[in-house]
């Protein structure tokens, strides 16, 4: 099988570029690193939820639900961090079930805006209650990973290269099962509710049953995406949640593509290294949301199927075996 | 014995106006019954009462004795009763084998934590071979890796039919199949659907092409302003008088 080994061999220069990465960065380059991988499994997640046609500006907040869960989860009840990440990601995903029994009574725009309003209103929430959330100041001083060595390996989490190598193995695990997700029945099941939900209906579908799992799933995945940014900044408040940065991911989607799973990983990568990297060293401080703005403007224009449209030439259409 | 399909009384009201009105008959199992009438008589109205579409405003659909109306789309389709679409209803975007692989949803019913760990193997396979045989019945199987949307029309109407074949379903429900085929097609879509019904499958069939409805059905209801108008086999249907009214329009009148 010469295609597999191909397969290995790319798939593991691919991880030593990855681990190679944060030694020919910059401190605050790292930093940012850590933020994109995160980062990157906001955007996938997101990106389960628009399979089923349903587009989301709740999508940040639910990732905010993750973070303050796991946080209080640390601070109230002691639990250890790994621990209350995976609890974290399980809150966002309960909320989620919860707040689908409204939502998905709409669809489409209707849907866009109800998820906004859900949001706010979780949002506005943590602002209106110092206990426990501390009201609009958030909270401070989430406890951070626990140091932890393997061998000759020290892994000090304060660290960002040490942060990165957790969070990637653990976003790289989440995008492989997001990806096993979606290449199974279940994915192909999500494309044709997108599609056709009458006639998925008249094949059987629950179609709302398979809205709300898209929705559980997606937001399960956000909100382990919020945990792990948590702990490792230290401090959260609701105005990192808002709507601003909703449209950041919602432009990350767009600049990407979602016609493929790449799509908005590329837009992700692709925008943090213009904006964070690039306009930064070039001395552009001050106009960066603009020229941001602009990308997106042009985008939209000159490349409308995304970045995974430039990727699609190359490779051939998908083909379904069993 | 209870009756196949039953269709009793049925009542659709949209507001003050009464699409359908207490429309009965009974659908015989295995048999392809027509559902004909003119334009704006309910039949399309009566097909989406019994497929689920539409929650009937008075009356019943029974099928085996059990009633099924009310109850949504993917409840009905689980019971048995699988319809097609007007027009060219596909997953265009899918390819022609995921269409079918659709239809196979609720035998292999997919599961998100075996697809991730890889225990429904088995299911995959069973789903993709009664997805192919689909195809192979209505004679798609060469078009398996095509966008369905870039299909000719006449495939288009096969794949709708191979998604509701693969669903391993008691009685199928199309809507308008003929429309917009040339009369080639016609009678290949024809020799499709017999070999449907000889395959056990008990077909409704809602058409305004009398030629077809003639040469197909079984037996045909004719129902005009939401009433039933005539029964019978198509010999009957041709020669009764409201039928040919119905069609004709008012031919009391010019006499």
């Amino acid at each position: 099988m010469p295609r597999t080994v191909l397969l290995v061999i790319l798939w593991a220069a691919v991880a030593a570029v990855l681990v190679a990465l944060p030694h020919a960065l910059s401190f605050s380059q790292q930093e940012i690193l850590v933020f994109m991988t995160i980062n990157l499994l906001v955007v996938a997640s997101y990106r389960l939820l628009t399979l089923t046609g349903e587009w989301s500006l709740g999508h940040v907040v639910i990732v905010g639900v993750g973070a303050y869960a796991s946080a209080l989860y640390t601070k109230e009840l002691g639990i250890p961090v790994p621990v209350s990440m995976l609890l974290g990601a399980c809150t966002s995903a309960l909320i989620a079930m919860g707040l689908s029994y409204p939502l998905f009574r709409m669809k489409g725009f209707y849907f866009l805006i109800g998820s906004f309003a859900a949001g706010e209103i979780i949002r506005l929430l943590w602002k209106r209650f110092r206990e426990p959330f501390g009201g609009p100041k958030g909270i401070k001083g989430i406890d951070p990973m626990p140091d932890f060595s393997i061998g000759i390996w020290d892994f000090d989490f304060f660290e960002p290269v040490s942060y990165y190598y957790f969070a990637g193995a653990v976003v790289a695990l989440c995008l492989w099962l997001l990806w096993r997700i979606e290449r199974s029945p279940v994915g192909l099941t999500f494309h044709a509710v997108h599609w056709q939900d009458k006639l998925a209906q008249s094949a059987g579908v629950n179609v709302r049953a398979y809205r709300t799992l898209a929705f559980v799933v997606a937001s399960g995945f956000a909100g382990l995406a919020g945990a792990l940014g948590a702990h490792y900044i230290g401090t959260i408040n609701p105005n990192g949640f808002d709507v601003e940065t909703m449209v950041f991911v919602l432009t990350w989607t767009i600049v990407g593509g979602t016609a493929t799973f790449y799509g908005p990983l590329m837009g992700c990568i692709a925008l943090t290294v213009l904006n964070e990297i690039v306009l930064r060293e070039m001395g552009f401080e001050q106009m960066r949301p603009l020229i941001y703005g602009a990308v997106l403007i042009l985008s939209i224009l000159f490349l409308p199927k995304g970045l995974e449209s430039l990727v699609q030439k190359l490779v051939k259409p998908r083909r379904v075996e069993p | 014995m209870n009756p196949f399909l039953e269709i009793d009384r049925l009542t659709m009201r949209f507001g003050g106006l009464t699409a359908v009105d207490g429309l009965s008959f009974t659908v015989e199992h295995g048999a392809i019954h027509g559902l004909i009438g003119p334009n704006g008589a309910g039949k399309t109205t009566t097909f989406n009462a019994i497929s689920g579409f539409y929650r009937p405003s008075g009356g019943e659909v029974r099928l085996r004795g059990e009633v099924i109306s009310g109850l949504s789309m993917h409840e009905v389709a689980r019971r048995g009763v699988i319809r097609t679409f007007q027009h060219s209803t596909l997953f265009a975007e899918m390819t022609v084998l995921e269409n079918a692989l659709m239809g196979t949803h609720m035998a292999f019913r997919p599961n998100v934590f075996a697809a991730i760990v890889g225990w429904d193997r088995e299911d995959r396979r069973g789903a993709y071979a009664r997805a192919v045989e689909a195809l192979e019945f209505f004679g798609l199987e060469g078009l398996r890796g095509e966008r369905a949307g870039d299909l000719a029309h006449g495939h288009q109407r096969a794949l709708g039919m191979a998604i509701a074949y693969a669903a391993h379903p008691d009685v199928v429900l199309l809507d308008e199949p003929f429309t917009g085929m040339n009369p080639e097609e016609t009678t290949r879509m024809m020799e499709l659907m017999r070999k449907l019904r000889d395959s056990g499958v008990t077909i409704l069939i809602v058409e305004h092409d009398m030629h077809a409805i003639m040469g197909l059905c079984d037996r045909i209801t004719c129902m005009s302003f939401g009433k039933l108008l005539a029964e019978g086999g198509p010999a009957e249907i041709r020669s009764h008088p409201d039928v040919i009214e119905a069609y004709l329009g008012g031919a009391r009148h010019v006499s």
